[in-house]
């Protein structure tokens, strides 16, 4: 019987994640997305350490709305993937595995995320400073 | 390998198309993956429209009674009708499950059936095991001991290492959690995958086992066991309500508590 020529069934085509799934691959986006991230960071503090001149752009690309908005969601992702994290460390003890519970813990990671995110961005106004 | 699309000779295509009969009152649409594999042709899918006042209330049912009544060349397996053997496991509207214990009336609209997930398939609805089969083989499904068995009786446990067993028993081997698995779609080959897993934790809870430390450094391994990253996909699909992703992290804490 020729077993070469068969076919491989569909996958991602067809499986409907759920909640936690497609989290967890937001987890490995986010992972790469903090990762190159941080190269440009690091080249940030670089170029503000070599002076006025290069501080002067930087600090204008930082001030406009894109740049904001690019430091906004670069700030979600962080804690996205602090609030999976975290998550990881409770399945690592062995809790948290009941069906019931799963998209319920689920929510409260997204909430979390979006929660301690408006909490930094806010905290100048909440705090003062 | 992480591959997100499918394969040339892989490709779905629209099939033929089977309209209910005149005067069904409940018409019920089914879409189903077909392939032949004595024709030189891709996967397609064949659609059926069945009428549910003559169809008893599961999945399976419909299944059968498109066999039976519209179109003889559909295969699949089944066997116990009951959720026992494991044999009709499939993805059912994107999710794995028994079409036996599923019913019909479980779905509002069209139910689109796909053999399980990134398998080799032999024909329509019928994956090729051999390599599910193998895995669990590999981690010794059965009881090994040092000391010889007592000459006058069997070797007893008491109820609360019995009760350790539970939710681990049950598996039925079906394969729905391990092809709900990403990681186990990219890593098959050395993978072991949920359910050989949860068969591998079984033995390990075992009190009448002797072989545990052995066992254990068997799974002590990047891919067989360490490739699982807690997608939980496997928990959400269980047909059985069992619980792979905790038995796997169970694993991992034992590996944890004899360093």
């Amino acid at each position: 019987m020729a077993t070469s020529n068969r076919p491989l069934s569909p996958h991602l085509q067809v499986y409907r994640l759920p909640l936690t799934g497609v989290i967890s691959i937001c987890h490995r986006m986010t992972g790469v997305i903090l990762a190159v991230g941080v190269v440009f960071f690091v080249g940030l503090l670089s170029a503000v350490a070599s002076g006025p001149d290069s501080f002067a752009p930087i600090q204008a690309f930082l001030d406009s709305l894109f740049g904001r908005v690019v430091l906004f969601l670069w700030s979600y992702t962080l804690f996205f993937h602090l609030c999976h994290g975290i998550r990881h460390l409770l399945w690592d003890t062995g809790h948290g595995f009941d069906k019931e519970t799963m998209d319920k813990l689920a929510l409260l990671e997204l909430v979390a995320s979006v929660g301690i995110t408006l909490l930094v961005w806010s905290s100048r106004w909440i705090f003062g400073g | 390998m992480v591959e997100f699309t499918l394969p040339k000779n892989s490709v779905v295509q629209s099939g033929k198309s089977y309209p209910a009969p005149g005067g069904a009152a409940r018409v019920k649409r089914f879409e189903i993956y077909r392939f032949d594999p004595d024709l030189d042709e891709n996967p397609r899918i064949d659609v059926y429209e069945v009428d549910l006042d003559a169809c008893g209330p599961m999945i399976l049912d419909a299944l059968i009674k498109i066999k039976n009544e519209i179109d003889t060349t559909l295969t699949f397996r089944r066997s116990c009708r009951e959720g026992v053997c494991g044999s009709c496991a499939m993805t059912i509207n994107g999710r794995n499950t028994l079409a036996c214990t599923k019913a019909i009336d479980d779905y509002k609209k069209t139910i689109k059936i796909y053999p399980l997930p990134h398998m080799s398939v032999i024909k329509d609805l019928v994956p090729d095991m051999t390599h599910f089969y193998a895995q669990y083989a590999s981690i010794k499904p059965w009881i090994e001991t040092q000391s010889p068995p007592p000459a006058d009786r069997e070797q007893l446990q008491s109820p609360e290492e019995r009760a350790e067993l539970d939710g681990l028993y049950e598996c039925i081997l079906c394969a729905c959690c391990s092809t709900s698995c990403p990681s186990y779609w990219w890593n098959s080959d050395r993978y072991l995958g949920p359910a050989t897993l949860l068969q591998a934790y079984r033995w390990i809870a075992d009190s009448r086992d002797e072989n545990t430390g052995e066992r254990l450094d068997e799974l002590e391994d990047p891919f067989k066991l360490y490739r699982c990253h807690t997608i939980m996909n496997c928990t959400d699909t269980c047909p059985k309500g069992l619980n792979p992703a905790k038995a796997i992290a169970e694993i991992k804490k034992r590996l944890v508590e004899r360093q």
